[in-house]
């Protein structure tokens, strides 16, 4: 896997890390990564414990996953038991659990979900099975939107009538607003999302430096993308800069990717609100099918119940989406809530904070020193 | 040094985020329980959610010693003081034919492999089919066929069957359950206990191949890339192993949840830390490839002729040069080792020079690859 290699580089890892630790100096610094894809290389790759301990990484809420709200699941499992339905999803959804259990709970019971890789093969599910209705159970940030809303074209195209689209799309720009509003934290700056800003490109964060005086570092997904945009970070503050950087501009172009932002507006329109998960109602922050594509949304042509369910209490990934506690910190946290009982989504995905840490990051600093710094066997 | 370890309780640990860890290394600990009303897929993935289904059902129910030791096979000593493996596993696997292998080579080696891994030379097997209405009768002769040619290959013989027909809908095609029984050569013993700090860890090949050939065989990925199954039976290279390395403590096939699986029932069952290095493991370019694009970590991913070798330090060298020498060996490696903290734990040294840890897989990414 050459073209991996060079962004994973062990030598270049220590010189960044080095270089790292004298730029930060005796400060306490706190940044937060915006996206799940971020934590889980941090974690996977154990960067966490390689940096100096007064960078602390607080986790985003970028984990298209973990903002999806409960009554949004059930909602989904209702979905999937209408009769001549087939529900399709992408994996990782499957075992968010709503107040009914998960769709892996559905489909035990006997409703039709299966898991696909992309809205195109639930397309397919649909083209190959005239006598059922197919819906796409559609998450993600704009990351994802696009397959989505080409997905759309493609139907409309097709003239196929057994196929929605149940949305769930989201936008990125306002939790970062909400989380820089809210007074638990203080931040020095962000690592901002990478996938996102391939689509949207880099100018909708400038707002974050110019109203609240904060860096933001467009950071590629590669274990030493995270260190170089650490780096990158530190370096605005040595030289009494604050603006937005794009670490990953071998992918990330300024103005994002127009053709696909083009397409989305015709397919997709910003709702007046939406819930999230733990930062409950953020006013256009999501978005739903087009009017213009009335026929292919799930939430036309069914009437689901759309009732709004509290989160269990004692799960507190509101508080860890948010970056206010560590995912140690949360009561429940390894006990009553694992990747194999979650009681929150943070837990289900792999890019959430808590199954992250619990699947990579449970080690304590100088165990993990310890055993990195071993020399090899063999 | 001895066995016993000094666990701090959490509430006797200062630091808040270290009080978290041991509080959740106690709950892991416990027996799973089982909560489901009804079988999910997760039951049989043999992750945890199996664990507590065998525990709370089948071990519940059919307890007795040999049984509790919960091996890949079970060690049974006749009157006279010889002991035999006995082990079975049905066969499932969609789509039935893939490339490198079908569900009639698995269904030989899979068993064989079971029995060689617990120290038996392999001898004979049972087979049963189950078999749906309007199954094609040329396509079953070329697969009892094919069975056949993987008992040759492996030594052994199909000494006893039974077939049942379920009508159409009631299977998919076709399902194998086979049994086998070998013998345990006199004074050859193998035990997670006998694990020491120091040793180290072997894997007979790479890893992945049989999982990922199977999740592009079923088509629905637009992925198209040269990679086959590893299906083989290993009993040749267990013998070369253990001729090479008669210290050798313990071995298990790397099945369904892949090495990381292996890994952590031998951290857990032996209590110790178990280091792997992630840049000694044997994979495929393009299998690793195409682990990477779908977001699985290989270590998870089934493979169906590998398994996992702990012996000692000293014995380490010899072991490889022997794997490697035979057929199918070539890509043999020491990928970690033993020690004796983190207890109970898979750590892996990653070629970034950090570390993460392995933990049991949750969930199967694939269901029915075998």
């Amino acid at each position: 896997m050459k073209f991996v290699d060079e962004f994973r580089d062990p030598s270049a890892a220590r010189a960044l890390v080095k270089s790292i630790t004298e730029i930060a100096g005796d400060t306490e610094w706190k940044f937060m990564e915006v996206c799940g894809g971020h934590t889980h290389t941090i974690y996977r790759h154990g960067i966490e414990h390689l940096l100096p301990e007064n960078i602390e990484l607080v986790h985003g809420p970028g984990c298209p996953v973990c903002v999806i709200p409960m009554g949004r699941i059930d909602d989904a499992m209702w979905l999937a038991e209408q009769p001549d339905v087939i529900f399709t999803t992408f994996g990782d959804m499957m075992r968010v659990p709503g107040s009914r259990g998960s769709l892996l709970d559905a489909k035990a019971r006997g409703a039709d979900v299966r898991f696909v890789y992309s809205p195109l093969d639930s397309l397919k599910v649909a083209v190959e099975n005239p006598d059922k209705h197919v819906v796409f159970f559609a998450v993600g940030f704009e990351t994802t939107v696009p397959s989505t809303a080409v997905t759309l074209l493609r139907a409309k195209t097709l003239g196929v009538k057994n196929f929605s689209v149940f949305s769930n799309h989201v936008t990125i720009v306002p939790p970062i607003k909400a989380i820089l509003e809210s007074p638990d934290l203080r931040l020095s700056g962000f690592l901002g999302p990478g996938h996102v800003s391939t689509v949207v490109g880099i100018r909708p964060y400038r707002f974050v430096p110019e109203v609240y005086g904060k860096p933001v570092v467009v950071a590629g997904f590669e274990p030493l993308d995270i260190l170089a945009s650490v780096h990158m970070l530190l370096q605005q503050y040595a030289d009494g800069r604050c603006e937005v950087e794009n670490q990953y501009a071998r992918v990330v172009r300024p103005e994002g990717n127009t053709a696909a932002l083009k397409l989305m507006g015709e397919t997709f329109q910003l709702r007046p609100h939406f819930e999230w998960r733990g930062l409950g109602f953020i006013s256009q922050s999501a978005l739903k099918v087009h009017d213009d594509y009335a026929d292919f949304d799930a939430e036309v042509r069914f009437s689901m119940p759309g009732v709004r369910v509290a989160d269990p209490k004692a799960c507190q990934c509101g508080e860890v989406l948010k970056g206010a506690i560590k995912p140690w910190e949360c009561k429940v946290f390894g006990t009553a809530c694992t990747p194999e009982t979650p009681i929150g989504t943070c837990m289900v995905s792999p890019e959430g904070a808590c199954a992250a840490y619990y699947n990579f990051g449970r080690l304590h600093r100088e165990t993990a020193l310890l055993v990195g710094q071993g020399a090899p066997v063999g | 040094m001895t066995s016993e370890r000094l666990t701090p309780s959490a509430s006797e640990v200062p630091d808040p985020e270290d009080r978290t860890r041991i509080r959740v290394e106690e709950f892991r600990k416990r027996r799973p329980r089982l909560v489901d009303e009804v079988i999910t897929m997760a039951h049989g993935a043999g992750g945890k959610s199996s664990a507590a289904l065998v525990d709370h059902v089948f071990v519940e129910a059919f307890r007795n010693p040999e049984l509790e030791n919960l091996g890949d096979g079970a060690v049974l000593t006749l009157p006279g003081g010889e002991r035999l493996a006995f082990s079975t596993d049905s066969y499932v696997v969609s789509p039935y034919e893939f490339p490198g292998g079908s569900i009639a080579d698995l269904a030989i080696n899979g068993t064989v492999n079971d029995l060689a891994v617990s120290g038996a030379r392999p001898q004979w097997i049972s087979a049963a089919f189950i078999i749906e209405e309007g199954f094609s009768i040329e396509k079953l002769k070329q697969l009892a066929a094919e069975m056949r040619a993987a008992a040759d290959v492996a030594g052994v013989q199909i000494v006893t069957g039974d077939t049942k027909v379920v009508p159409n809908g009631a299977a998919d095609g076709l399902y194998i359950t086979t049994s086998g029984v070998g013998v345990i050569p006199a004074g050859r013993e193998l035990s997670p206990h006998m694990v020491r700090p120091g040793d180290r860890l072997i894997v007979s090949g790479t890893i992945a191949d049989h999982g990922m050939a199977i999740m592009l065989a079923r088509g629905n990925l637009d992925i198209e890339a040269d990679i086959e199954s590893d299906s083989a039976a290993v009993n040749g290279l267990v013998e070369a192993l253990l001729a090479a390395a008669p210290g050798t403590r313990w071995m298990r096939d790397a099945t369904r949840g892949g090495l990381g699986t292996v890994a952590n029932e031998l951290a857990q069952t032996a209590g110790v830390g178990v280091v792997l290095d992630e840049g000694l493991l044997p994979i495929d370019p393009t299998v690793l490839g195409c682990c990477d694009m779908l977001g699985i970590d290989p270590v998870y991913v089934a493979n169906e002729g590998k398994f996992v070798a702990i012996v000692p330090a000293a014995e380490a060298e010899a072991a490889v040069a022997a794997l490697r020498s035979q057929p199918g060996g070539a890509q043999a490696a020491v990928i970690g080792e033993i020690l004796a903290d983190p207890p109970g734990i898979v750590a892996m040294r990653t070629p970034f020079g950090g570390t993460r840890i392995v933990d049991m897989l949750v969930g199967d990414p694939l269901p029915r690859i075998c």
